[in-house]
This record gives structure tokens, C-alpha cells and sequence, in this order.
């Protein structure tokens, strides 16, 4: 599964994307956060506050709850600030 | 109605001319009798921010505002649409975002260009960050709850 990471979660994370291979149980998006947060404490820092980090699936907005099946990229990344 | 026009986007490093993308909604036809621009450019919060860096997410980007400008032709009788955001380094007094909404008549352009604004803050994948004018190091922009309110006027109620 390629990642994807912008803002301050990529700087946080230390690196703007990566290709990982998610366990079985990492079925929603929510499983996603929770199991990148155990990966070390880079990831820990990015993603502490779980509720304000914003993903897309294939580049359309999604909420926790979403499901990861037919995902081929997923971005991980803080509320936007364009415009 | 003529057929439903399509809209404009462009993500681009590069500056937009105000001047060039109201005539372009404006050539050819005569049925357009408003054309509202919005500008958004960089402030210099009183002489402390030398620059923003705007860092965007290439590919959804232009999806997410394609989307956005889809919908407010959906919505408003608009001749023409078009959005411009720009990326990189800009500088305090340069452009950042620009729309142009044209349609037969004002209130359907003013709502529109209002509405895709408000749309584009919250939705669209574009982080700002602050380059301090005295060297030290800047912070990435937080996203204001003023925003996030603004965009969910427009929701059917």
C-alpha cells in the first residue's frame, strides 16, 4: 500500500511517502492511524491527536470509518490551509 | 440554456492574469452580463512573514477543485468557471488563488465565486507555511474553525 504524507505529518513522519504491507486486522482507516502510531515514535508524534488528521483514498476525501478495500494510495495529512 | 459549460482549473507555480481570465469567460458569446473575480493574495502580517510556502498534493488537487466547480455549476446558472491556485514560494503582495465566475446575471456569479471559495479553503489539499521575515523558522498556517463554518452555510439544510 503506498502512503503518502504532506504538511507538518510529513515532516513529523520524516519522510513524504512509503510503500508498506498492512496487516490483515487494518481494515478501515481508523485501524490505518492506529497501527501506524505503533510503528515508532516518529509516527507517534505525527499522529497523536488522531481526530484532526485528514486522509483521502485515491484522492477523494474520506472519513475514519472508511474502508481501506480498493485503496491503492492513501494520504495522510492536516487540515487544509489553501485558498 | 446553452449547453452546461465546463470549468477551468489549474494548479500552477506560476503567477494568473486577472485581466486575461475574465476576457477569456467573456470571448465569443453574448450572453454573459456579470463576471465576479475573487483574488486571495499574501499578506506580510504587519512586515513579520517574508513568505508562504504553499505545498499541495498533486493530482487531488485539481480533482478536489474540479469537484468543487462542478458542483457550483450544478448549482448557479454560470456561463463560465474557472479556479486558480497557485504552489510554491509566493511572496507577500503576490497572488495566491484566483476565480472568475461569469454568468447572465450577478447573484449567480457573486454565489458562486463565494461559494467555491468557501468550498476550496476546507476542502481543497493545500497546506500554507510561514516564512518569518527576520530568518527564524516559520510554522505551518493552522486551519481556522471560521472556515469550517463558512463552507457548511452552503449545505442544504
Amino acid at each position: 500500500m503506498k502512503l503518502i504524507y504532506f504538511a507538518w505529518v510529513r515532516e513529523r513522519i520524516g519522510k513524504p511517502e512509503e510503500d508498506v504491507a498492512l496487516p490483515a486486522d487494518v481494515k478501515t482507516v481508523a485501524d490505518l492511524l492506529r497501527w501506524l502510531r505503533s510503528r515508532g515514535e516518529e509516527y507517534e508524534h505525527a499522529l497523536q491527536y488522531p481526530d484532526v488528521i485528514r486522509v483521502a483514498i485515491n484522492q477523494e476525501h474520506v472519513d475514519h470509518r472508511e474502508s481501506l478495500a480498493g485503496a491503492n494510495e492513501i494520504a495522510l495529512f492536516p487540515p487544509m490551509t489553501g485558498g | 440554456m446553452t449547453a452546461q459549460a465546463v470549468p477551468t482549473v489549474r494548479i500552477q507555480a506560476e503567477d494568473f492574469d486577472v485581466t486575461a481570465e475574465i476576457a477569456r469567460l467573456a470571448q465569443g458569446r453574448g450572453d454573459v452580463g456579470a463576471i465576479v473575480t475573487f483574488s486571495g493574495l499574501c499578506r506580510d502580517e504587519a512586515g513579520a512573514l517574508a513568505a508562504l510556502e504553499l505545498e499541495h498534493y498533486p493530482g487531488m488537487a485539481e480533482a478536489e477543485i474540479t469537484r468543487i466547480a462542478t458542483e457550483a455549476m450544478q448549482r448557479w446558472p454560470l456561463t463560465g468557471l474557472t479556479a486558480i491556485h497557485r504552489h510554491g514560494r509566493i511572496k507577500p503582495g503576490e497572488n495566491i488563488v484566483l476565480v472568475v465566475a461569469a454568468s447572465s446575471h450577478r447573484q449567480a456569479a457573486f454565489e458562486a465565486a463565494d461559494f467555491l471559495m468557501d468550498y476550496l479553503k476546507s476542502r481543497a489539499p493545500f497546506w500554507k507555511k510561514e516564512h518569518h521575515a527576520d530568518g527564524s523558522a516559520g510554522d505551518w498556517v493552522d486551519a481556522k474553525e471560521t472556515d469550517e463554518v463558512a463552507a457548511r452555510r452552503w449545505k442544504p439544510s
